[in-house]
């Protein structure tokens, strides 16, 4: 039953012509990105080979390429999950899954897994672009594949957060507005405290992936990533049934 | 047969009458139903035989919505149960939602797919298995004259074959109890015909509950008839016995060569006698008087000159405006 709502909101996905332009769009974002740390890179690589354990091409390049892929997947993340209930909610087909023989939780876990694994694509393709660079050089395959990983763990909070956001109201646009909002709140608490021990910093997800970002894999990170998920998620389902009984 | 499809030749004819045996598909008991202190639905029990058309009527805001909601699980009743096809709504949800098609108010559609790849997602979500899909989806385009529509976007067909494309989604996995929430609202009247012989064809051999305010539509289609009013049902009957409810049995003759009014007052059973012109008139009489007979015979014995007689049916307008206005709520 779930597959059959993941392939229905895949098709609905790429049946707008909108969802193909924001794909190319970030290629192109990708592209450049790439092209500019690897120019910057290639200008001071002389000086790092005189450096002891000097960082290499993947810590240099990779890392912040996909430190820039996290900000934009904020910024893109609501765009998608805008829609996955509140334009449902709006166009009056929420009936149609209601009356469905389909619990809430296989609705809300259809739609997450769905552009979950859409984002994974895109994450997908930049790590196949980086690791075009094995070609030239030795790459250090572990850190790209802990940073794809961490950005698919920050991809599923931001979308669990903004599911839930699209489930509350009838307006897609709401919806993004304050799912943006929010996640933007959660990164500046990131960037903004002063120490990396700031209790405040432990609720942004941006900084949990930052460990993983530098190839680390703390199970603290995981563990914060899975609840910050289920969270969402049951929260999500929980306001789905509740459109049963008070809407 | 076929004037059990073309539903204003039926009333006309004997009432379809479920037997007695037929099972019943769904029943729902003391339904409640409230939106902050208002009560919307109170104490609401409907029961429904396989095979039987009921429709459900009622001014705008009496509540038909949100039963048929409460009905198809949409809704959570306040108070009540409802068992679909012997499974309860609330204890066995699968089971007993995968016996219901349900028409919304609005058709759910997705606009931006195409009728074929909808209607494969909705047999799909209502567990048809894998191998009848296919098969489910060429009968349920068929019955509902969507054959040349497949592999059109819904978001660009009218709203006639919208609305088409909502019923197909509503039967595609043949369900026990079809639920129909104003299924002609917004059609033309081709549309309308079409739409309400489907309806009467899948009454044969499902259950429909259809809402509507549209009283013809009930008179068409419907077996039985319950009026809802401020949430409660204040009359429920077979449509038949609702159109002579209250209603005094009358007809309109020409007499060419007509007598004074007082000779047709004096006919036996004559209640009242109108003119309506120099030789039209209606008369008003008892129930159970064979009066026609006697006028026409009258008539051909004393050179009246008999040309017209027309029974004044009963109209469902105003047995509704009767039953709504007598109520006392």
């Amino acid at each position: 039953m779930i597959v059959t709502i993941i392939r229905k909101e895949f098709r609905s996905l790429f049946s707008a012509p909108s969802t193909w332009l924001i794909l190319g769009a970030l290629q192109f974002i990708f592209a450049w990105f790439f092209l500019a740390r690897l120019d910057a890179y290639l200008q001071i690589q002389t000086q790092l080979a005189q450096v002891a354990n000097a960082p290499g091409v993947t810590l240099s390049v990779a890392a912040p390429l996909f430190g820039t892929l996290a900000l934009i997947l904020m910024m893109l993340i609501p765009l998608f999950t805008m829609r996955l209930l509140a334009e449902e909610r709006r166009n009056q087909t929420l009936a149609l899954l209601l009356a469905a023989p389909i619990s809430s939780k296989q609705i809300v876990l259809g739609k997450f897994l769905s552009l979950l694994l859409f984002i994974s694509l895109i994450i997908a393709s930049c790590t196949v672009m980086l690791s075009v660079l094995g070609w030239g050089t030795n790459l250090d395959f572990g850190l790209l594949v802990t940073n794809a990983l961490g950005l698919c763990l920050l991809a599923a909070s931001y979308i669990a957060l903004g599911l839930y956001l699209s489930a509350l109201t009838k307006q897609p646009i709401v919806a993004a507005m304050s799912a943006i909002a929010l996640s933007f709140s959660l990164w500046l608490i990131d960037v903004g405290s002063a120490d990396n021990a700031n209790l405040l910093r432990t609720l942004s997800p941006s900084a949990h992936a930052q460990s993983l970002n530098s190839g680390l894999i703390l199970s603290a990170d995981l563990i914060y990533f899975v609840v910050f998920v289920t969270t969402f998620l049951l929260l999500t389902i929980r306001r789905v049934n509740n459109n049963r009984h008070y809407s | 047969m076929q004037g059990r499809i073309l539903g204003y030749i039926r009333t006309n004819s004997q009432p379809f009458n479920p037997s007695m045996t037929a099972p019943i598909t769904l029943s729902a008991r003391n339904l409640c139903r409230r939106y902050g202190q208002r009560d919307i639905v109170q104490n609401v029990s409907l029961e429904l035989k396989q095979g039987e058309v009921l429709g459900l009527l009622g001014h705008n805001g009496a509540g038909k919505s949100t039963t048929l909601q409460m009905l198809t699980g949409v809704l959570a009743p306040h108070a009540g149960e409802i068992d679909i096809c012997g499974f309860n709504l609330r204890l066995q949800p699968d089971q007993a939602k995968a016996c219901i098609g349900y028409l919304p108010e609005t058709p759910p559609l997705y606009r931006e797919m195409r009728v074929d790849d909808f209607l494969t997602f909705a047999a799909k979500i209502h567990r048809v298995p894998q191998d009848r899909v296919a098969a489910s989806l060429i009968e349920v385009k068929e019955s509902c004259g969507l054959q040349e529509c497949g592999n059109k976007i819904i978001g660009t067909l009218s709203k006639g074959f919208q609305q088409r494309v909502g019923i197909a989604q509503a039967i595609i996995h043949h369900p026990q109890v079809i639920i129909l929430d104003e299924p002609t609202v917004g059609l033309d009247p081709t549309q309308i015909r079409d739409i309400r012989a489907l309806i009467r064809k899948l009454g044969d051999s499902h259950s429909v509950i259809l809402s509507t305010h549209l009283l013809s539509e009930v008179e068409n289609i419907c077996d039985r008839v319950e009026i809802m009013q401020k949430g409660r049902l204040i009359y429920g009957d077979s449509s038949v016995r609702m159109q002579q409810y209250g209603h005094q049995p009358g007809f309109v003759v020409t007499l060419l060569a007509p007598p004074p009014l007082g000779e047709l007052e004096s006919i036996v059973g004559v209640e009242r006698v109108e003119a309506l012109s120099d030789t039209r008139f209606r008369i008003m009489h008892t129930l159970n008087a064979s009066t026609s007979a006697v006028l026409l015979a009258l008539a051909a014995e004393r050179g009246w000159q008999a040309q017209q007689l027309t029974p004044i049916a009963g109209n469902i307008e105003d047995v509704f405006t009767r039953i709504t206005e007598n109520e006392p709520v």
